[in-house]
């Protein structure tokens, strides 16, 4: 069974997309010459990154790497010092995140990020009806927007979250309140779904459920997972980008990046130091 | 029958059970439902009528002051920014329709809406300059703004009557038919009647999409913004419904008290409201109407007693609040109910 989502219907009115060559060759997301740096600390610098329709890739790295950051650029939460971001061919680099959204990029967060105080069910009602356009109504109580939140239930049911759809969700326990992050998200439908450490902090006895969930995401939302966890890693990623201090030093494969001597001495020997403080 | 069990889903069901979509959907309707309850403070609000004679331009004190807490707890206690400048509106729409009323228009339904919409406008567009910011630059910023609205009053006496206040307001009979008696019992019932409208507006706005998405802004703006919402807009859209709100009750003070003063504007006035607020309950719509009588009724018996240790007694139940009572009264018989 894969998780259903609807299609994102863009607006009538739209700021006009710039095309240009990468819509041709089937790119969901692709910066060019990404750079920022905070004072004198260069976190992203000149990423050249491309993640194809329906792909499934992984973007690892030590801590401090500059990952999330690098999220928070394509996503528009921080602006970039230079350099460009496309979105399924068009140029969102001066859009703010909303106009991003609607274009089909969503994101989760490495820390949970939720809206703790309310339940399972209307977190996910939240983001349908803010995809929908219907967010901002003032006329129909929310109480009677059914098919948003019949919707907002179905998702929650092939998350297998259902029997928490009414509890708060800081009720939860961690690792579900992980896949309610994974869940508003895919409320949005999106075509670009960008994963910040989806299993960070849940033990890993339980991260199977993350795995799953993952796994069984629809074939045409392109994947870019952030992750420390090496066995979610290969098994999720048909390619690995590996980002050390801001650049990216290869990419490709995973067999190659695990067999890349150079991946093995910056990163994969890091992590040994790095699992026992996780 | 197969349906039996979904009749009373929240008698103990049973361990397990998958929730079924309706139920769902259920939950959310039973939300903006009438309960009944609700009908409670206006009881009460029409029995102090019956009951207090002598004591009725106090109530309509209280029933404007409800007005004006209930719009702070829209900005407040649904969309989460925090505000030291509420006063601002409140006194916006007391002193437009006080001049209104001393230069000849005293009729008290256009001056009310006239005194909402001025306070809108300068929500509408102090809003635009201060809600780019967030926290503790907020709350000072919209401590100047309702500073710089004292002073200009203070300075232009030739229009406010500056310390003095505004003199002789003339307002005219509501519908040209019920005179503002000197009972109290014509200003009561209006700000009764105006407070129950706009109670009614509230509550539909708090059970809209909108209302809900001003509460996922107080909850996780991160989140609102990744999912898209246009934070800002809707930051400013419930900014200025408020500031219309704490207009219409700044001008029903007005109207039925005939006087407009610098104490309209001042931060005590904004500080006060907050107090009671958090008092009766933040973010449940009606804190409000608990906080504000609570406090009013309090101080009208004890400042005739000993003003000084007013002060006190209010400090120490804040500290109490704080201490025992996060979110207010109504958060501790929440509490007490589970
Ligand atoms: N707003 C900021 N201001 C200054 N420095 C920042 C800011 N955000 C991040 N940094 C720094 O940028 C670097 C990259 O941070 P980032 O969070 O992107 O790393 P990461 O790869 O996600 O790491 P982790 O694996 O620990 O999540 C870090 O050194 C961090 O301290
Ligand atoms: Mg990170």
């Amino acid at each position: 069974m894969t998780i259903e989502t609807r299609a994102v219907e863009t607006p009538a009115i739209e700021t006009p997309a710039i095309r240009t060559p990468a819509a041709a060759n089937g790119l969901a997301l692709e910066t060019r010459g990404l750079c920022k740096s905070f004072g004198a600390l260069t976190v992203a610098d000149q990423i050249n990154f491309r993640l194809e329709r329906g792909a499934r890739q992984a973007l690892i790295g030590p801590n401090g790497a500059g990952k999330t950051t690098f999220v928070e650029l394509v996503t528009g939460g921080l602006r970039p010092s230079a350099g460009q971001i496309v979105i399924d061919g068009a140029d969102v680099t001066d859009l703010p995140q909303a106009v991003r959204v609607k274009r089909g990029l969503a994101r989760t967060f490495q820390i949970t990020a939720l809206f703790r105080r309310l339940t399972t069910l209307e977190n996910v009602t939240l983001a349908i009806a803010e995809r929908d356009g219907v967010a901002g109504g003032l006329i129909r109580p929310a109480g009677r927007h059914n098919r948003v939140i019949e919707e907002a239930f179905a998702l929650l049911e092939t998350l297998g979250l259902a029997d928490d759809a009414l509890r708060p969700v800081s009720a939860l326990a961690y690792g579900r309140q992980r896949l309610v992050e994974i869940a508003v998200a895919l409320g949005l439908s999106p075509k670009v779904l960008l994963l910040d450490e989806p299993a960070a902090g849940v033990p890993s006895g339980e991260s199977g459920l993350i795995i799953e969930v993952i796994e069984r995401l629809p074939p045409d939302i392109a994947v870019l997972i952030i992750e420390h966890d090496m066995d979610l890693v290969f098994r999720l990623a048909r390619r690995i980008t590996v980002l050390v201090q801001g650049r990216i030093l290869v990419e490709g494969p995973p067999d190659a990046i695990a067999a890349d001597p150079q991946v093995r001495q910056v990163y994969l020997g890091e992590r040994e130091h790095g699992r026992g403080g996780r | 029958m197969a349906t039996e069990g979904l009749v009373r889903p929240r008698l103990k069901p049973a361990p397990r059970a998958p929730l079924a979509p309706q139920q769902a959907i259920d939950a959310f309707a039973r939300r903006h439902r009438y309960r009944w309850w609700e009908a409670l403070p206006w009881a009460a609000a029409i029995a102090a009528y019956v009951l207090f004679p002598s004591y009725l331009p106090l109530g309509a004190q209280i029933l404007a002051t409800i007005l004006f807490a209930l719009s702070a707890d829209l900005v407040l206690g649904y969309a989460g920014i925090v505000t030291l400048g509420h006063a601002a509106f409140f006194g916006t729409g007391a002193y437009t329709a006080g001049i209104l009323a001393v230069h000849g228009w005293g009729e008290p339904i256009t001056g009310l809406l006239a005194g909402t919409a001025t306070a809108a406008l300068i929500g509408f567009v102090s809003g635009w300059i201060v809600l780019r910011t967030t926290g503790l630059t907020l709350l000072m910023q919209t401590l100047v703004v309702a500073t710089l609205l004292y002073e200009a009053a203070n300075k232009a006496s030739w229009l406010t009557g500056g310390d003095d206040g505004l003199q002789g307001m003339e307002v005219w009979p509501i519908f040209g038919q019920f005179r503002f008696d000197m009972f109290g019992r014509t200003g009561y019932l209006y700000c009764l009647a105006v407070l129950f409208l706009c109670w009614l507006f509230a509550r539909h706005i708090v059970y809209s999409p909108f209302g809900r998405s001003l509460t996922g802004i107080r909850e996780n703006v991160r989140r609102m913004h990744a999912i898209g919402a246009p934070v800002r807009r809707r930051r400013l859209i419930i900014y200025t419904i408020a500031a219309g709100l704490a207009g219409t009750a700044g001008a029903l003070i007005a109207q039925t008290t005939g006087f407009v003063g610098l104490s309209f504007l001042n931060l005590e006035r904004s500080g006060g409201v907050l107090i009671m607020l958090i008092i009766g309950g933040v973010g449940r719509l009606y804190g409000a109407f608990i906080g504000v009588p609570l406090y009013m009724i309090a101080q009208n018996r004890f400042s005739e007693i000993e003003p000084v240790y007013w002060y006190f007694w209010i400090g120490l139940l804040m500290v109490l609040v704080v201490v025992f009572a996060r979110g207010g009264i109504l958060g501790l018989s929440e509490r007490l109910r589970r």
